[in-house]
């Protein structure tokens, strides 16, 4: 993935944003509030396919972004 | 034919079709952690009834893909202590397992820029004297002293205002790693079923997983380890566990051959770059892993230009050189950047895992414990830190410092 279509910017090379993570989202399999509390705070999804991820246009418009990549080809 | 090919040749390989129906142990994953657990579930414990199942050939992974650095100087004691007893059972390794690893102490150089660099080098240097690990601070002149090829003003950009060195820095043959524990784990009797892949966990009434679904059919075992890579959140997620791992690429390339001595490994944290010279010649250079977690293995060239325009200032030699060769590996990289080995939370299925870009050196102490522990059915001492519970405490054991270079 070398270039990223930012929002305001418009498409972009990767090097100008930062990567913010994957969306923190708990599946409903893990049930309990401190359960589901740990797990916001350490655990990821780490999905093999498409995974909702945030990332920030440090070099540009220093807004954040969310876009959905395939992890398995690098794609948006 | 060479010698030690033939002695390959000779080994009780499986057929995925010799497979047992019930084992007492099944290791996911035919790579050095597998392997070396095998070897020692065998050789220490006397549990032979073991069946390693690798989706491709052994070593096929990570344990073919890593830049075979070994090295303890790690910044917290709990880490330091076990890379320490991992890097000396790597020098008494041939003798153990009767195997040549092409074994050579080399020392590591870790170069500072800055400040902020420098007190880092220096923190850790004081760690690794307090737990008994022979790591100094060194200043750019000693740098110049150990490196003679090093330009210590970094072609006046990136000068080396000092760092550290620790002399325990080796390499090894990483191949020849992982025959030599499956050489071992054959000739006790372990099964190494390859190309054959797990597509999914079988569970017991109870929730407790008690083998393994693969092409070839069901295999049962009351305890199934996975020593999976990058994927191994995929195996998790088979038996409904959480794990805190991402998994990201890390790319490495090698030059054509320096006829000259390169007898040191160098690296640098801050420009994120290592160079060691190959038993053939060849310079061989890696980075940082790539920010984003990523399952495909394709390289890029902005990592070459990033790696070898930082590589080169520090080491100009480098510039009368061509890259032969460049490619990718897939580390379970952990929230901490510490290992997790043991429990899952779910019964019946024990981890080895978290080992990023840090797996090669851990080898021999990760498959010894993991063989304790699932001897044993409890951690031993030197990986109690390592437990997956530690996240749901909030005490994680943060070390990236340390891994800033593999």
């Amino acid at each position: 993935m070398a270039w990223i279509d930012c929002p305001n910017c418009g498409s972009r090379p990767t090097e100008e944003f930062r990567f913010g993570g994957e969306l923190p989202i708990v599946p409903d399999s893990v049930v309990g509030e401190e359960a589901r509390n740990i797990d916001y705070v350490w655990f990821f999804n780490n999905t093999d396919g498409p995974m909702v991820e945030r990332w920030f246009h440090d070099a540009g418009c220093r807004r954040w972004l969310t876009q959905t990549r395939n992890t398995l080809t690098d794609r948006v | 034919m060479n010698e030690f090919v033939e002695t390959l040749l000779d080994l009780p390989w499986q057929d995925p079709r010799d497979v047992k129906r019930a084992y007492d142990v099944i290791i996911i994953g035919g790579g050095g952690h597998g392997l070396a657990t095998a070897y020692y579930l065998a050789t220490r414990h006397g549990i032979t009834n073991v069946a390693i199942i690798e989706k491709n050939y052994i070593g096929s992974g990570n344990t073919g893909r890593n830049t075979t650095i070994i090295r303890s100087n790690y910044g917290i004691p709990e880490s330091n202590r076990f890379y320490q007893h991992s890097l000396e059972m790597y020098q008494g390794l041939e003798e153990e397992t009767g195997c040549w690893i092409m074994h050579a102490t080399k020392g590591i150089m870790w170069m500072a820029h800055t400040e902020t660099g420098m007190r880092a080098e220096r923190a850790r240097s004081l760690v690794n004297q307090a737990m008994g690990t022979e790591t100094y601070f060194i200043d750019g002149a000693e740098g110049k002293a150990i490196c003679p090829q090093l330009d210590i003003t970094g072609g006046g950009r990136y000068p080396m205002r000092g760092g550290s060195y620790h002399p325990g820095g080796a390499t090894a043959r990483h191949d020849r790693v992982a025959w030599a524990y499956a050489q071992g784990a054959l000739r006790n009797g372990v099964h190494i079923l390859q190309n054959t892949e797990v597509t999914a966990l079988t569970k017991d009434a109870n929730g407790a997983v008690n083998g393994v679904m693969t092409p070839q059919g069901t295999i049962s075992a009351p305890m199934v380890m996975s020593a999976v890579g990058g994927r191994v959140t995929q195996i998790a997620n088979m038996a409904g566990a959480r794990l805190p791992i991402r998994t990201h690429p890390l790319q490495a390339f090698v030059t054509n051959g320096y006829a000259q001595e390169f007898s040191n490994i160098v690296a640098s944290t801050e420009l994120l770059f290592y160079v060691s010279q190959t038993a053939r010649g060849q310079m061989l250079m890696g980075a940082e892993f790539d920010p984003q977690p990523t399952y495909s293995t394709q390289t890029s060239v902005e990592m070459l230009q990033s790696v070898s325009t930082k590589a080169s200032f520090m080491l100009p030699f480098l510039r009368n050189l061509r890259i032969m060769r460049q490619w990718t590996g897939i580390c379970d990289v952990s929230a901490d950047f510490s290992p997790i080995m043991g429990a899952t939370g779910v019964d019946g299925l024990c981890v080895t895992t978290g080992w990023g870009t840090w797996g090669f050196k851990a080898i021999p102490a990760g498959g010894e414990a993991m063989a304790e522990y699932i001897a044993n059915g409890k951690p031993s001492a030197l990986i109690a830190p390592f437990a997956l519970s530690r996240f749901a405490a909030d005490h994680p054991m943060a070390d990236q410092g340390s891994t800033g270079t593999r």
